[in-house]
């Protein structure tokens, strides 16, 4: 468990989180980023990381790493340090109205601002579609397999086609005293090597592979004991079983931020043009994430957020003095 | 102009009208109509926020890429005809479909 003391806690180390510290850095203002992924560059690094970016001013090509890479170097006279493959969790405010914001692994970092720079938010597990389904959440449903002797000896449904699916029907067949795998479609498009296992241990009787099917109800007393379904002639069925894991991917949902007392608008987090600030004093909202009339998805007009929420939060991490405003090709960059 | 269907979660089915070179894929065109499509990757086939099944006119869509079939192949209630509106090009080719938002 561990305490940080900062100036400005960043929520999301993205390409805007990132500049956020230098801008943040001008002024003298020290910042730590919380992300839930293991690395910086947020979408960047983990959905396009060979992608080229063309409409970063002064840069006419360079690939989505390379951007990541780069911003590092532009911070690092701001020494930001980092809480990385953690999910902020909670936001509570202090009496002398500082911050401190707890993670999933209960790390806690103290600090004057707070500023969400989450793009798309976090990526949360799909969920299908069924009556009831979060009634037996933790009951027998789960959506993601932390410890896989959980199921050891148990009857399991695995619900999905993709890589995940496949690879857990494969490593569950060895645990599990069943498992069957019910898919909507006829065919995977995960590896391809993977659907021949899956293919073969149905052949070999060690799993029950139901094909065009779909999930119709679950079934149980409190706790899960059927999964109920509708075959490829549209006929119902059901299937006794211990778990059910539907693995339909992961979707990015604004997460455990919905629950702070944010203005929302669609999934999104309202701000004042003015300086990017949310409804809740000394907190920012900067990049994807925000919302305002004339939004653009761009990470260039994050940038320009990152520098007026700078201006801004000043106040907020010096109260007692006067922000007077200096360009860079006049003062430099006074590294801390 | 071309005109097509969305029918919403309630069942609501209206009639949309756009310019033929209007150059704005589905999603964008759903999202400047009001619909609740949340777009929250922005299009990079990467969130399925924009789901639809495409009821009427799917044939003359064409295949989806790699990137859009495996997203839909992940979605709990995808069917056969399901795409998503962010990798559909308003065209001549929309002309008289039916869009149901699944999401």
């Amino acid at each position: 468990m561990e305490r940080i003391e900062t100036d400005i806690a960043i929520i999301g180390a993205g390409p805007v989180g990132l500049f956020a510290v230098f801008e943040a850095g001008l002024l003298k203002m020290r910042c730590h980023l919380i992300d839930a992924l293991p690395q910086i560059g947020g979408q960047l690094t983990e959905i396009y990381p060979k992608k080229p970016i063309y409409d970063i001013p002064g840069l006419p090509e360079i690939n989505a790493q390379d951007l990541v890479e780069n911003l590092r170097q532009q911070i690092a006279p701001f020494k930001p340090t980092f809480t990385l493959g953690e999910r902020v969790d909670g936001l509570t405010r202090q009496a002398d109205g500082s911050f401190i914001l707890t993670t999933s692994d209960a790390t806690t970092v103290h600090c004057k601002v707070v500023v969400i720079a989450g793009g798309l938010g976090c990526f949360e597990p799909r969920k299908p579609e069924i009556q009831d389904l979060e009634r037996y959440e933790g009951r027998g449903v789960s959506y993601m397999i932390k410890d896989p002797e959980t199921f050891r000896n148990k009857r399991v449904v695995i619900a999905g086609g993709g890589d995940s699916a496949l690879d857990w029907t494969i490593y569950l067949s060895g645990v599990a005293e069943k498992v069957t795998l019910i898919h909507r479609n006829e065919s995977f498009r995960g590896a391809p090597d993977s659907a021949e296992k899956v293919f073969l241990l149905a052949r070999e009787g060690k799993i029950d592979l139901m094909l065009a099917t779909n999930l119709q109800a679950v079934q149980g007393n409190g706790v899960l004991n059927a999964v109920a379904f509708t075959d490829r002639n549209k006929q119902p069925g059901q299937i006794d079983a211990d778990y059910l894991i539907p693995l339909f991917g992961l979707s990015p949902r604004l997460g455990p931020i919905a629950g702070w007392g944010l203005s929302l608008d669609k999934n999104a987090i309202q701000v004042n043009t003015l300086d990017y600030a949310t409804n809740v004093s000394g907190v920012y909202a900067i990049g994807d994430i925000n919302t305002y009339p004339g939004k653009l998805k761009l990470i260039l007009c994050g940038f320009h957020e990152a520098a007026l929420m700078a201006q801004s939060a000043f106040k907020f991490v010096y109260p007692d003095q006067k922000l007077s405003f200096k360009y860079t090709t006049v003062n430099g960059v006074n590294a801390f | 102009m071309i005109t097509f269907q969305v029918q919403d979660r309630q069942g609501d089915r209206r009639t949309i009208e756009v310019p033929e070179d209007i150059n704005l894929t589905l999603m964008e065109v759903l999202k400047a109509s009001d619909y609740p499509v949340l777009a929250t990757c922005g299009g990079m086939a990467l969130c399925a926020t924009c789901h639809v099944e495409v009821q009427q006119g799917h044939a003359h869509l064409g295949p989806p890429t790699d990137a859009e079939g495996d997203m839909i192949d992940t979605l709990p209630n995808a069917t056969h005809t399901s795409r998503l509106a962010c990798q559909i090009r308003i065209g001549g080719h929309l002309e008289n479909a039916l869009f149901i938002l699944m999401e």
